[in-house]
Protein backbone atom coordinates (compact mmCIF):
# COMPACT_ATOMS: atom_id res chain seq x y z
CA UNK A 1 0.00 0.00 0.00
CA UNK A 2 1.25 3.49 -1.10
CA UNK A 3 2.18 5.87 1.62
CA UNK A 4 0.21 8.25 -0.75
CA UNK A 5 -2.87 7.43 0.87
CA UNK A 6 -2.40 8.18 4.54
CA UNK A 7 -5.59 10.58 3.87
CA UNK A 8 -7.59 7.42 3.24
CA UNK A 9 -5.93 6.33 7.17
CA UNK A 10 -7.28 9.58 8.38
CA UNK A 11 -10.40 9.29 7.05
CA UNK A 12 -10.89 5.55 8.46
CA UNK A 13 -10.00 6.78 11.92
CA UNK A 14 -12.47 9.52 12.15
CA UNK A 15 -14.76 6.82 11.83
CA UNK A 16 -13.93 4.59 14.71
CA UNK A 17 -14.01 4.80 18.34
CA UNK A 18 -11.43 4.21 20.34
CA UNK A 19 -10.87 0.42 21.77
CA UNK A 20 -13.25 -0.71 18.72
CA UNK A 21 -12.49 -4.23 17.03
CA UNK A 22 -11.32 -3.43 13.80
CA UNK A 23 -11.33 -6.45 11.36
CA UNK A 24 -8.65 -5.16 7.77
CA UNK A 25 -9.36 -7.17 4.93
CA UNK A 26 -6.16 -6.82 2.47
CA UNK A 27 -3.69 -5.13 5.25
CA UNK A 28 -0.78 -5.24 3.35
CA UNK A 29 2.23 -4.39 5.54
CA UNK A 30 -0.27 -3.48 8.17
CA UNK A 31 0.37 0.38 8.21
CA UNK A 32 -3.51 1.03 8.63
CA UNK A 33 -3.73 -1.18 11.32
CA UNK A 34 -0.75 0.29 13.04
CA UNK A 35 -1.81 3.86 12.18
CA UNK A 36 -5.37 2.92 14.01
CA UNK A 37 -3.99 1.04 17.08
CA UNK A 38 -1.77 4.42 17.67
CA UNK A 39 -4.51 7.01 16.89
CA UNK A 40 -7.48 4.99 18.34
CA UNK A 41 -6.54 1.87 20.14
CA UNK A 42 -8.15 -0.40 18.37
CA UNK A 43 -7.94 -4.48 18.77
CA UNK A 44 -7.03 -5.21 15.03
CA UNK A 45 -6.82 -8.03 13.55
CA UNK A 46 -5.51 -8.20 8.98
CA UNK A 47 -6.37 -10.49 6.54
CA UNK A 48 -3.81 -11.18 4.14
CA UNK A 49 -2.61 -13.65 1.59
CA UNK A 50 0.48 -12.72 0.04
CA UNK A 51 3.09 -14.43 1.79
CA UNK A 52 5.56 -11.30 1.81
CA UNK A 53 3.11 -9.07 3.82
CA UNK A 54 2.66 -11.70 6.57
CA UNK A 55 5.81 -11.08 7.45
CA UNK A 56 5.77 -7.56 6.81
CA UNK A 57 2.65 -7.10 9.39
CA UNK A 58 4.63 -10.04 11.86
CA UNK A 59 7.51 -7.62 12.06
CA UNK A 60 5.10 -4.29 12.68
CA UNK A 61 3.26 -6.28 15.27
CA UNK A 62 0.03 -6.64 13.93
CA UNK A 63 -1.80 -10.06 14.02
CA UNK A 64 -2.45 -10.79 10.51
CA UNK A 65 -4.38 -13.67 9.41
CA UNK A 66 -3.86 -15.67 6.06
CA UNK A 67 -6.70 -15.97 4.31
CA UNK A 68 -8.05 -16.58 0.44
CA UNK A 69 -10.71 -13.13 0.62
CA UNK A 70 -12.57 -14.99 -2.59
CA UNK A 71 -13.21 -17.65 -0.67
CA UNK A 72 -15.13 -15.17 1.97
CA UNK A 73 -14.89 -15.30 6.27
CA UNK A 74 -17.04 -18.11 6.81
CA UNK A 75 -15.11 -19.03 9.61
CA UNK A 76 -15.58 -15.45 11.41
CA UNK A 77 -18.40 -14.91 13.65
CA UNK A 78 -21.03 -12.75 12.77
CA UNK A 79 -21.10 -9.25 14.23
CA UNK A 80 -17.93 -9.84 16.14
CA UNK A 81 -15.82 -6.74 14.79
CA UNK A 82 -17.47 -2.96 15.31
CA UNK A 83 -15.43 -1.87 11.84
CA UNK A 84 -14.43 -4.54 8.98
CA UNK A 85 -11.96 -2.47 6.32
CA UNK A 86 -11.19 -3.02 3.37
CA UNK A 87 -8.54 0.29 1.65
CA UNK A 88 -7.75 0.27 -1.72
CA UNK A 89 -8.18 -3.71 -2.61
CA UNK A 90 -12.41 -3.91 -3.36
CA UNK A 91 -11.38 -4.07 -6.84
CA UNK A 92 -9.13 -6.99 -6.41
CA UNK A 93 -11.59 -9.08 -5.64
CA UNK A 94 -13.86 -11.23 -8.14
CA UNK A 95 -16.68 -11.58 -5.52
CA UNK A 96 -17.44 -8.28 -5.44
CA UNK A 97 -20.78 -8.18 -3.35
CA UNK A 98 -20.13 -11.66 -1.27
CA UNK A 99 -17.27 -9.93 0.07
CA UNK A 100 -19.52 -6.39 0.86
CA UNK A 101 -22.03 -9.38 2.47
CA UNK A 102 -19.42 -10.87 4.41
CA UNK A 103 -17.60 -7.53 5.84
CA UNK A 104 -21.76 -6.65 6.79
CA UNK A 105 -21.94 -10.20 8.26
CA UNK A 106 -19.16 -10.06 10.74
CA UNK A 107 -19.08 -6.38 11.63
CA UNK A 108 -21.36 -3.38 12.30
CA UNK A 109 -19.85 -1.24 9.95
CA UNK A 110 -17.87 -1.37 7.07
CA UNK A 111 -15.56 0.81 5.46
CA UNK A 112 -14.39 0.55 1.63
CA UNK A 113 -11.95 2.63 -0.21
CA UNK A 114 -11.65 1.92 -4.07
CA UNK A 115 -10.09 4.22 -6.90
CA UNK A 116 -12.54 5.82 -8.93
CA UNK A 117 -12.44 4.63 -12.62
CA UNK A 118 -14.89 7.66 -13.35
CA UNK A 119 -12.16 9.66 -12.62
CA UNK A 120 -11.61 12.92 -15.05
CA UNK A 121 -8.45 11.99 -15.94
CA UNK A 122 -9.33 8.19 -16.66
CA UNK A 123 -12.03 9.39 -19.07
CA UNK A 124 -9.45 11.56 -20.92
CA UNK A 125 -7.17 8.42 -21.26
CA UNK A 126 -10.12 5.95 -22.17
CA UNK A 127 -11.13 8.69 -24.87
CA UNK A 128 -7.49 9.38 -26.11
CA UNK A 129 -7.41 5.01 -26.53
CA UNK A 130 -5.49 4.22 -23.69
CA UNK A 131 -6.05 2.42 -20.55
CA UNK A 132 -5.44 4.80 -17.50
CA UNK A 133 -2.62 4.93 -15.17
CA UNK A 134 -2.48 7.47 -12.68
CA UNK A 135 -1.63 7.85 -8.62
CA UNK A 136 -5.02 6.00 -7.71
CA UNK A 137 -4.58 3.27 -10.81
CA UNK A 138 -0.73 2.96 -10.51
CA UNK A 139 -0.40 -0.52 -12.75
CA UNK A 140 -0.43 -1.16 -16.24
CA UNK A 141 -3.64 -3.32 -17.83
CA UNK A 142 -1.35 -5.93 -17.99
CA UNK A 143 0.10 -6.13 -14.87
CA UNK A 144 -2.26 -4.69 -12.59
CA UNK A 145 -3.80 -6.96 -10.05
CA UNK A 146 -7.34 -5.08 -9.92
CA UNK A 147 -9.68 -7.62 -11.32
CA UNK A 148 -12.98 -5.08 -11.14
CA UNK A 149 -13.37 -1.55 -12.91
CA UNK A 150 -16.22 0.11 -11.47
CA UNK A 151 -16.59 4.05 -10.70
CA UNK A 152 -18.29 5.91 -7.60
CA UNK A 153 -21.51 6.20 -9.36
CA UNK A 154 -21.09 2.56 -10.27
CA UNK A 155 -20.91 1.52 -6.21
CA UNK A 156 -24.18 3.92 -5.45
CA UNK A 157 -25.94 1.63 -7.73
CA UNK A 158 -24.53 -1.50 -6.35
CA UNK A 159 -25.79 -0.63 -2.55
CA UNK A 160 -28.89 0.83 -3.51
CA UNK A 161 -29.73 -2.44 -5.00
CA UNK A 162 -28.25 -4.62 -2.62
CA UNK A 163 -29.74 -3.50 0.55
CA UNK A 164 -26.28 -1.32 1.41
CA UNK A 165 -27.08 2.15 3.77
CA UNK A 166 -24.04 4.67 2.38
CA UNK A 167 -23.84 6.25 6.16
CA UNK A 168 -20.87 8.23 4.63
CA UNK A 169 -18.70 8.96 1.45
CA UNK A 170 -15.41 11.24 0.94
CA UNK A 171 -14.37 11.65 -2.31
CA UNK A 172 -10.62 12.73 -2.90
CA UNK A 173 -8.62 14.00 -5.92
CA UNK A 174 -4.95 12.80 -4.83
CA UNK A 175 -5.52 14.06 -1.08
CA UNK A 176 -7.79 16.87 -1.45
CA UNK A 177 -11.19 16.65 -0.50
CA UNK A 178 -13.83 16.43 -3.41
CA UNK A 179 -17.39 17.72 -2.70
CA UNK A 180 -17.93 18.81 -6.64
CA UNK A 181 -19.32 15.78 -8.73
CA UNK A 182 -17.40 13.08 -7.18
CA UNK A 183 -17.50 10.50 -9.96
CA UNK A 184 -16.08 13.01 -11.95
CA UNK A 185 -13.81 14.95 -9.71
CA UNK A 186 -12.35 12.54 -7.67
CA UNK A 187 -9.66 9.81 -7.86
CA UNK A 188 -10.80 7.49 -5.44
CA UNK A 189 -13.81 7.52 -2.16
CA UNK A 190 -14.13 6.11 0.72
CA UNK A 191 -17.49 4.48 2.41
CA UNK A 192 -18.99 4.15 5.44
CA UNK A 193 -21.30 0.96 4.98
CA UNK A 194 -24.17 -0.81 7.03
CA UNK A 195 -26.31 -3.11 6.25
CA UNK A 196 -30.29 -1.33 5.56
CA UNK A 197 -32.73 -2.11 8.16
CA UNK A 198 -35.06 -4.52 7.39
CA UNK A 199 -38.62 -3.66 6.87
CA UNK A 200 -41.45 -5.49 8.48
CA UNK B 1 32.91 -34.01 7.43
CA UNK B 2 32.30 -31.54 10.20
CA UNK B 3 28.58 -32.04 11.82
CA UNK B 4 28.87 -28.30 13.40
CA UNK B 5 27.18 -25.99 11.47
CA UNK B 6 28.35 -22.21 11.62
CA UNK B 7 25.38 -21.08 13.56
CA UNK B 8 25.11 -24.11 15.53
CA UNK B 9 25.07 -24.08 19.51
CA UNK B 10 27.75 -26.51 19.25
CA UNK B 11 28.58 -29.02 21.33
CA UNK B 12 25.96 -29.81 24.20
CA UNK B 13 25.47 -31.87 26.94
CA UNK B 14 21.66 -33.08 28.37
CA UNK B 15 21.04 -32.76 32.12
CA UNK B 16 18.74 -34.47 34.22
CA UNK B 17 16.08 -33.11 37.12
CA UNK B 18 14.64 -34.88 39.70
CA UNK B 19 11.50 -34.55 41.25
CA UNK B 20 10.35 -36.20 44.19
CA UNK B 21 6.64 -34.87 44.60
CA UNK B 22 4.16 -37.41 43.07
CA UNK B 23 2.73 -36.22 40.25
CA UNK B 24 -1.12 -36.62 39.91
CA UNK B 25 -2.26 -37.91 36.19
CA UNK B 26 -5.05 -36.97 34.37
CA UNK B 27 -5.73 -40.58 34.02
CA UNK B 28 -6.09 -40.99 37.68
CA UNK B 29 -2.46 -42.55 38.29
CA UNK B 30 0.21 -41.15 40.49
CA UNK B 31 3.89 -41.32 39.69
CA UNK B 32 5.55 -41.10 43.19
CA UNK B 33 8.46 -39.09 41.34
CA UNK B 34 10.21 -39.02 38.33
CA UNK B 35 13.37 -37.60 36.25
CA UNK B 36 13.71 -35.70 33.02
CA UNK B 37 16.04 -35.19 31.08
CA UNK B 38 16.35 -31.80 29.16
CA UNK B 39 18.94 -29.75 26.94
CA UNK B 40 19.27 -25.99 27.40
CA UNK B 41 20.95 -23.45 24.79
CA UNK B 42 21.74 -19.54 25.48
CA UNK B 43 21.99 -18.25 28.39
CA UNK B 44 19.06 -16.98 30.71
CA UNK B 45 19.41 -13.81 30.99
CA UNK B 46 19.11 -11.88 34.46
CA UNK B 47 15.45 -10.78 35.01
CA UNK B 48 15.11 -14.76 33.26
CA UNK B 49 12.32 -13.22 31.00
CA UNK B 50 14.06 -14.84 28.00
CA UNK B 51 13.22 -18.42 27.98
CA UNK B 52 11.85 -20.26 25.40
CA UNK B 53 10.35 -24.29 25.93
CA UNK B 54 10.26 -26.21 22.23
CA UNK B 55 8.14 -29.66 23.01
CA UNK B 56 8.71 -31.83 21.07
CA UNK B 57 6.36 -34.23 18.40
CA UNK B 58 5.92 -37.86 18.57
CA UNK B 59 9.36 -39.12 17.95
CA UNK B 60 11.19 -36.04 19.26
CA UNK B 61 13.36 -35.49 22.29
CA UNK B 62 15.56 -33.13 23.93
CA UNK B 63 17.97 -33.24 21.80
CA UNK B 64 16.80 -29.82 19.68
CA UNK B 65 19.88 -28.31 18.79
CA UNK B 66 23.46 -28.73 18.06
CA UNK B 67 25.43 -32.08 18.73
CA UNK B 68 27.01 -34.90 21.01
CA UNK B 69 31.08 -34.48 21.81
CA UNK B 70 31.20 -38.75 21.79
CA UNK B 71 28.06 -38.57 18.54
CA UNK B 72 29.37 -35.92 16.25
CA UNK B 73 26.81 -37.34 14.12
CA UNK B 74 23.59 -36.62 16.06
CA UNK B 75 22.41 -33.45 15.43
CA UNK B 76 19.25 -32.01 16.90
CA UNK B 77 16.10 -31.81 15.52
CA UNK B 78 15.08 -28.48 15.05
CA UNK B 79 19.10 -27.41 14.48
CA UNK B 80 17.87 -25.48 11.53
CA UNK B 81 15.71 -23.54 13.71
CA UNK B 82 17.13 -22.91 16.82
CA UNK B 83 21.03 -21.53 17.32
CA UNK B 84 23.00 -18.29 17.14
CA UNK B 85 21.57 -16.34 14.25
CA UNK B 86 18.86 -18.75 13.50
CA UNK B 87 15.21 -17.74 13.56
CA UNK B 88 14.97 -19.00 17.11
CA UNK B 89 18.36 -17.44 18.03
CA UNK B 90 20.17 -18.55 21.45
CA UNK B 91 22.29 -15.32 21.12
CA UNK B 92 18.97 -13.60 22.80
CA UNK B 93 17.10 -16.71 23.41
CA UNK B 94 17.13 -19.35 26.74
CA UNK B 95 15.90 -22.53 24.55
CA UNK B 96 15.36 -25.40 26.83
CA UNK B 97 14.17 -28.51 25.05
CA UNK B 98 13.24 -31.55 27.48
CA UNK B 99 12.11 -35.08 26.82
CA UNK B 100 9.09 -36.15 27.84
CA UNK B 101 7.56 -37.80 30.90
CA UNK B 102 6.82 -41.39 29.31
CA UNK B 103 9.94 -40.64 26.74
CA UNK B 104 12.64 -43.46 25.91
CA UNK B 105 15.11 -40.70 25.63
CA UNK B 106 16.49 -40.64 29.23
CA UNK B 107 13.18 -39.16 30.57
CA UNK B 108 11.38 -41.60 32.98
CA UNK B 109 9.38 -44.21 30.73
CA UNK B 110 8.26 -47.37 30.39
CA UNK B 111 11.70 -48.95 30.10
CA UNK B 112 12.44 -47.32 34.05
CA UNK B 113 12.33 -49.56 36.87
CA UNK B 114 8.97 -49.15 38.83
CA UNK B 115 10.33 -48.29 42.45
CA UNK B 116 6.92 -50.14 43.90
CA UNK B 117 7.91 -53.45 42.18
CA UNK B 118 11.81 -52.95 41.35
CA UNK B 119 10.95 -54.30 37.85
CA UNK B 120 10.88 -51.88 34.62
CA UNK B 121 7.21 -50.22 34.36
CA UNK B 122 6.59 -51.92 31.22
CA UNK B 123 2.38 -51.83 30.35
CA UNK B 124 2.00 -50.90 33.93
CA UNK B 125 3.60 -47.26 33.36
CA UNK B 126 0.26 -45.14 33.66
CA UNK B 127 -1.31 -43.17 30.84
CA UNK B 128 0.28 -39.81 30.38
CA UNK B 129 -1.41 -37.13 28.50
CA UNK B 130 -0.89 -33.64 26.86
CA UNK B 131 -2.02 -31.79 30.18
CA UNK B 132 0.38 -33.70 32.17
CA UNK B 133 3.65 -33.51 30.01
CA UNK B 134 2.54 -29.72 30.60
CA UNK B 135 2.67 -30.03 33.98
CA UNK B 136 5.78 -31.83 34.34
CA UNK B 137 7.31 -28.90 32.48
CA UNK B 138 5.49 -26.21 34.62
CA UNK B 139 8.27 -28.24 37.61
CA UNK B 140 10.77 -28.41 35.34
CA UNK B 141 10.16 -23.92 34.67
CA UNK B 142 10.35 -23.76 38.42
CA UNK B 143 13.57 -26.29 38.92
CA UNK B 144 15.13 -23.44 36.50
CA UNK B 145 13.78 -20.76 37.65
CA UNK B 146 11.60 -19.70 34.92
CA UNK B 147 8.38 -18.38 36.42
CA UNK B 148 6.92 -17.24 32.75
CA UNK B 149 8.08 -18.48 29.44
CA UNK B 150 8.96 -16.15 27.09
CA UNK B 151 7.35 -18.42 24.28
CA UNK B 152 6.29 -21.96 24.82
CA UNK B 153 7.07 -23.36 20.73
CA UNK B 154 6.20 -26.82 19.42
CA UNK B 155 4.84 -28.55 16.22
CA UNK B 156 2.58 -31.53 15.85
CA UNK B 157 2.16 -32.94 19.49
CA UNK B 158 4.85 -30.12 20.32
CA UNK B 159 2.23 -27.59 19.12
CA UNK B 160 -0.11 -29.25 21.08
CA UNK B 161 1.84 -28.99 24.17
CA UNK B 162 2.19 -25.20 23.70
CA UNK B 163 -1.82 -24.71 23.30
CA UNK B 164 -2.12 -26.70 26.55
CA UNK B 165 0.71 -24.31 28.13
CA UNK B 166 -1.78 -21.40 27.42
CA UNK B 167 -4.79 -22.85 29.37
CA UNK B 168 -2.69 -24.36 32.36
CA UNK B 169 -0.74 -21.88 33.14
CA UNK B 170 -1.64 -18.50 31.44
CA UNK B 171 0.56 -16.27 33.42
CA UNK B 172 3.46 -18.33 32.79
CA UNK B 173 3.61 -17.80 28.80
CA UNK B 174 3.94 -14.90 27.25
CA UNK B 175 3.61 -16.53 23.28
CA UNK B 176 3.02 -19.41 21.67
CA UNK B 177 3.87 -21.03 18.37
CA UNK B 178 1.89 -23.98 17.13
CA UNK B 179 3.07 -25.17 14.34
CA UNK B 180 1.45 -28.03 12.00
CA UNK B 181 -0.84 -28.87 14.99
CA UNK B 182 -4.04 -29.30 15.95
CA UNK B 183 -6.97 -28.97 18.70
CA UNK B 184 -7.66 -32.54 18.25
CA UNK B 185 -7.41 -35.36 15.99
CA UNK B 186 -9.65 -36.28 13.61
CA UNK B 187 -11.16 -40.16 13.23
CA UNK B 188 -9.43 -40.61 10.38
CA UNK B 189 -6.41 -39.50 12.09
CA UNK B 190 -6.57 -41.58 15.02
CA UNK B 191 -7.13 -44.18 12.84
CA UNK B 192 -3.49 -44.11 11.23
CA UNK B 193 -2.74 -44.36 15.68
CA UNK B 194 -4.56 -47.14 16.11
CA UNK B 195 -3.25 -49.31 12.98
CA UNK B 196 0.45 -48.19 14.26
CA UNK B 197 -0.65 -49.28 17.89
CA UNK B 198 -1.80 -52.78 16.63
CA UNK B 199 1.01 -53.43 15.24
CA UNK B 200 2.59 -52.74 18.32
CA UNK B 201 0.37 -54.58 20.25
CA UNK B 202 -0.14 -58.04 18.35
CA UNK B 203 3.89 -58.37 17.70
CA UNK B 204 4.75 -61.33 19.39
CA UNK B 205 7.54 -60.23 21.11
CA UNK B 206 5.24 -57.57 22.92
CA UNK B 207 4.51 -59.38 25.68
CA UNK B 208 1.72 -57.59 26.92
CA UNK B 209 4.77 -54.52 27.34
CA UNK B 210 6.54 -56.39 29.27
CA UNK B 211 8.97 -57.71 26.33
CA UNK B 212 12.26 -55.73 28.71
CA UNK B 213 12.30 -58.89 31.00
CA UNK B 214 11.93 -61.77 27.70
CA UNK B 215 14.63 -60.05 26.48
CA UNK B 216 12.99 -59.12 23.05
CA UNK B 217 11.62 -55.71 21.09
CA UNK B 218 8.84 -55.72 19.29
CA UNK B 219 11.00 -54.62 16.31
CA UNK B 220 8.65 -55.66 13.59
CA UNK B 221 5.49 -54.01 14.89
CA UNK B 222 7.34 -50.59 15.48
CA UNK B 223 8.52 -51.06 12.05
CA UNK B 224 5.67 -51.37 10.55
CA UNK B 225 4.15 -48.30 13.50
CA UNK B 226 6.76 -46.31 12.03
CA UNK B 227 6.05 -46.72 8.01
CA UNK B 228 2.24 -46.42 8.44
CA UNK B 229 3.55 -43.09 10.19
CA UNK B 230 5.84 -42.08 7.80
CA UNK B 231 3.33 -42.17 5.09
CA UNK B 232 1.11 -40.01 6.56
CA UNK B 233 3.87 -37.50 7.74
CA UNK B 234 4.68 -36.71 3.66
CA UNK B 235 2.69 -36.04 0.55
CA UNK B 236 1.32 -37.87 -2.25
CA UNK B 237 3.45 -35.47 -3.88
CA UNK B 238 6.50 -35.59 -2.41
CA UNK B 239 6.33 -39.52 -2.55
CA UNK B 240 5.89 -39.39 -5.74
CA UNK B 241 8.90 -36.50 -6.40
CA UNK B 242 11.56 -38.70 -4.13
CA UNK B 243 10.85 -41.55 -5.69
CA UNK B 244 8.06 -41.70 -8.20
CA UNK B 245 7.76 -45.57 -9.45
CA UNK B 246 11.26 -45.98 -9.58
CA UNK B 247 12.37 -49.61 -9.33
CA UNK B 248 15.88 -50.99 -7.71
CA UNK B 249 16.58 -53.40 -10.62
CA UNK B 250 15.01 -50.86 -13.42
CA UNK B 251 11.83 -53.45 -14.22
CA UNK B 252 9.86 -55.95 -12.29
CA UNK B 253 11.41 -59.11 -10.63
CA UNK B 254 8.40 -60.67 -9.51
CA UNK B 255 9.69 -60.54 -5.19
CA UNK B 256 8.20 -59.29 -2.69
CA UNK B 257 12.26 -58.07 -1.35
CA UNK B 258 12.40 -54.20 -2.59
CA UNK B 259 10.88 -53.45 -5.75
CA UNK B 260 10.21 -49.74 -5.81
CA UNK B 261 12.50 -47.36 -4.37
CA UNK B 262 9.49 -46.30 -1.94
CA UNK B 263 9.56 -49.85 -0.20
CA UNK B 264 13.02 -49.50 0.63
CA UNK B 265 13.06 -46.04 1.69
CA UNK B 266 10.10 -47.04 4.27
CA UNK B 267 11.95 -50.32 5.59
CA UNK B 268 14.87 -48.33 6.14
CA UNK B 269 12.91 -45.64 8.08
CA UNK B 270 10.97 -48.29 10.03
CA UNK B 271 14.19 -50.46 10.53
CA UNK B 272 15.69 -47.27 12.11
CA UNK B 273 13.26 -46.69 14.13
CA UNK B 274 12.72 -49.41 15.39
CA UNK B 275 16.08 -49.82 16.86
CA UNK B 276 15.93 -46.65 19.11
CA UNK B 277 12.62 -46.17 19.92
CA UNK B 278 10.58 -47.95 22.63
CA UNK B 279 7.21 -49.93 21.91
CA UNK B 280 5.48 -48.49 24.93
CA UNK B 281 6.28 -45.09 24.61
CA UNK B 282 4.90 -45.33 20.87
CA UNK B 283 1.77 -46.69 21.93
CA UNK B 284 1.58 -43.87 25.56
CA UNK B 285 2.32 -41.12 23.09
CA UNK B 286 -0.17 -41.68 20.41
CA UNK B 287 -2.73 -42.53 22.86
CA UNK B 288 -1.66 -39.06 24.21
CA UNK B 289 -2.20 -37.52 20.97
CA UNK B 290 -5.37 -39.29 20.77
CA UNK B 291 -6.80 -37.91 24.04
CA UNK B 292 -6.17 -34.38 23.31
CA UNK B 293 -9.10 -32.42 22.67
CA UNK B 294 -9.48 -29.29 25.54
CA UNK B 295 -12.86 -28.52 24.16
CA UNK B 296 -14.65 -31.71 24.88
CA UNK B 297 -14.72 -30.53 28.25
CA UNK B 298 -16.46 -27.47 27.03
CA UNK B 299 -18.89 -29.35 24.90
CA UNK B 300 -16.90 -29.33 21.98
CA UNK B 301 -16.79 -25.74 22.29
CA UNK B 302 -12.88 -24.51 21.81
CA UNK B 303 -13.37 -20.76 22.00
CA UNK B 304 -14.92 -21.65 25.35
CA UNK B 305 -11.87 -23.82 26.05
CA UNK B 306 -9.23 -21.32 25.03
CA UNK B 307 -11.22 -18.32 26.66
CA UNK B 308 -8.19 -18.74 29.93
CA UNK B 309 -5.71 -18.71 27.90
CA UNK B 310 -4.08 -14.83 27.64
CA UNK B 311 -0.84 -15.30 25.42
CA UNK B 312 0.11 -13.73 22.05
CA UNK B 313 -0.40 -17.07 19.65
CA UNK B 314 1.36 -17.52 16.06
CA UNK B 315 -0.04 -20.80 14.26
CA UNK B 316 1.36 -21.74 11.22
CA UNK B 317 0.41 -24.77 8.81
CA UNK B 318 1.57 -26.07 5.47
CA UNK B 319 -0.37 -26.49 2.37
CA UNK B 320 0.09 -30.51 1.71
CA UNK B 321 -0.31 -31.72 5.26
CA UNK B 322 -2.73 -33.55 5.51
CA UNK B 323 -2.31 -35.46 9.00
CA UNK B 324 -2.47 -31.94 10.58
CA UNK B 325 -4.53 -29.80 7.78
CA UNK B 326 -4.41 -26.60 8.15
CA UNK B 327 -8.64 -26.89 8.42
CA UNK B 328 -7.00 -28.15 11.95
CA UNK B 329 -5.15 -24.88 12.74
CA UNK B 330 -8.11 -22.31 11.62
CA UNK B 331 -10.16 -23.32 14.25
CA UNK B 332 -7.56 -22.76 16.93
CA UNK B 333 -6.71 -19.24 14.92
CA UNK B 334 -10.34 -18.77 14.95
CA UNK B 335 -11.45 -19.71 18.53
CA UNK B 336 -8.35 -17.54 19.83
CA UNK B 337 -9.55 -14.59 17.48
CA UNK B 338 -13.23 -14.53 19.03
CA UNK B 339 -11.97 -14.77 22.29
CA UNK B 340 -9.99 -11.82 21.00
CA UNK B 341 -6.35 -12.54 21.71
CA UNK B 342 -3.20 -11.30 19.70
CA UNK B 343 -3.23 -14.47 17.02
CA UNK B 344 -1.29 -14.74 13.83
CA UNK B 345 -1.87 -17.44 11.05
CA UNK B 346 0.71 -18.21 8.28
CA UNK B 347 -0.17 -21.26 5.84
CA UNK B 348 3.03 -22.30 4.33
CA UNK B 349 2.67 -23.15 0.41
CA UNK B 350 5.05 -26.58 0.90
CA UNK B 351 5.15 -30.15 -0.79
CA UNK B 352 6.50 -31.38 2.19
CA UNK B 353 3.46 -32.17 4.13
CA UNK B 354 3.59 -32.51 7.45
CA UNK B 355 7.16 -32.91 8.03
CA UNK B 356 6.99 -29.53 6.45
CA UNK B 357 7.47 -28.18 10.09
CA UNK B 358 10.65 -29.75 10.63
CA UNK B 359 12.58 -28.16 7.23
CA UNK B 360 14.03 -24.82 6.75
CA UNK B 361 11.50 -23.15 3.85
CA UNK B 362 12.50 -19.62 3.71
CA UNK B 363 9.39 -18.08 3.97
CA UNK B 364 8.24 -20.60 7.06
CA UNK B 365 11.50 -19.56 8.65
CA UNK B 366 11.00 -15.78 8.13
CA UNK B 367 7.92 -16.13 9.47
CA UNK B 368 9.39 -17.46 13.32
CA UNK B 369 12.26 -15.36 12.68
CA UNK B 370 9.71 -11.80 12.69
CA UNK B 371 7.78 -13.65 15.61
CA UNK B 372 10.39 -13.68 17.69
CA UNK B 373 12.26 -10.93 16.58
CA UNK B 374 9.52 -8.78 17.39
CA UNK B 375 9.63 -10.89 21.58
CA UNK B 376 11.04 -8.21 23.54
CA UNK B 377 12.11 -10.69 26.64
Amino acid sequence: MSPTYRYDFDVIAGWIAPGERVLDLGCGDGSLLRHLMEVRDVRGWGVENDPANIVACIDNGINVIQVDLEKGLADFQDGFFDHVIMSLSLQTIHNTLGILDEMLRVGHEAVVSFPNFGYRKHRESIAAGRMPVSESLPHQWFDTPNVRFFTIADFDVLCAQSGITVLDRLAFEDGRRVDDDPNLNASMAVYRLVRARQTA
Amino acid sequence: MTMVQPQSVGIVTPRRAVFDEPLRLKSGGVLPSYELVYETYGELNADRSNAVLVCHALSGSHHVAGTYADDPGNVGWWDNLVGPGKPLDTRRFFVIGVNNLGGCFGSTGPASINPATGRRWGADFPFITVEDWVATQARLADHLGIERFAAVVGGSLGGMQAISWAMQFPERVANVAAIASAPKLTAQNIAFNEVARQAILTDPDFHGGHFYEHGTVPARGLRLARMIGHITYLSDDSLDRKFGRSLRHGRAIYSYDVEFEIESYLRYQGDKFSKVFDANTYLLTTKALDYFDPAFEHGGDLTAALARTTADFLVVSFSTDWRFAPERSREIVYALLHNGRNVSYAEIESSAGHDAFLLADAHYHAVLRSYFERMRP
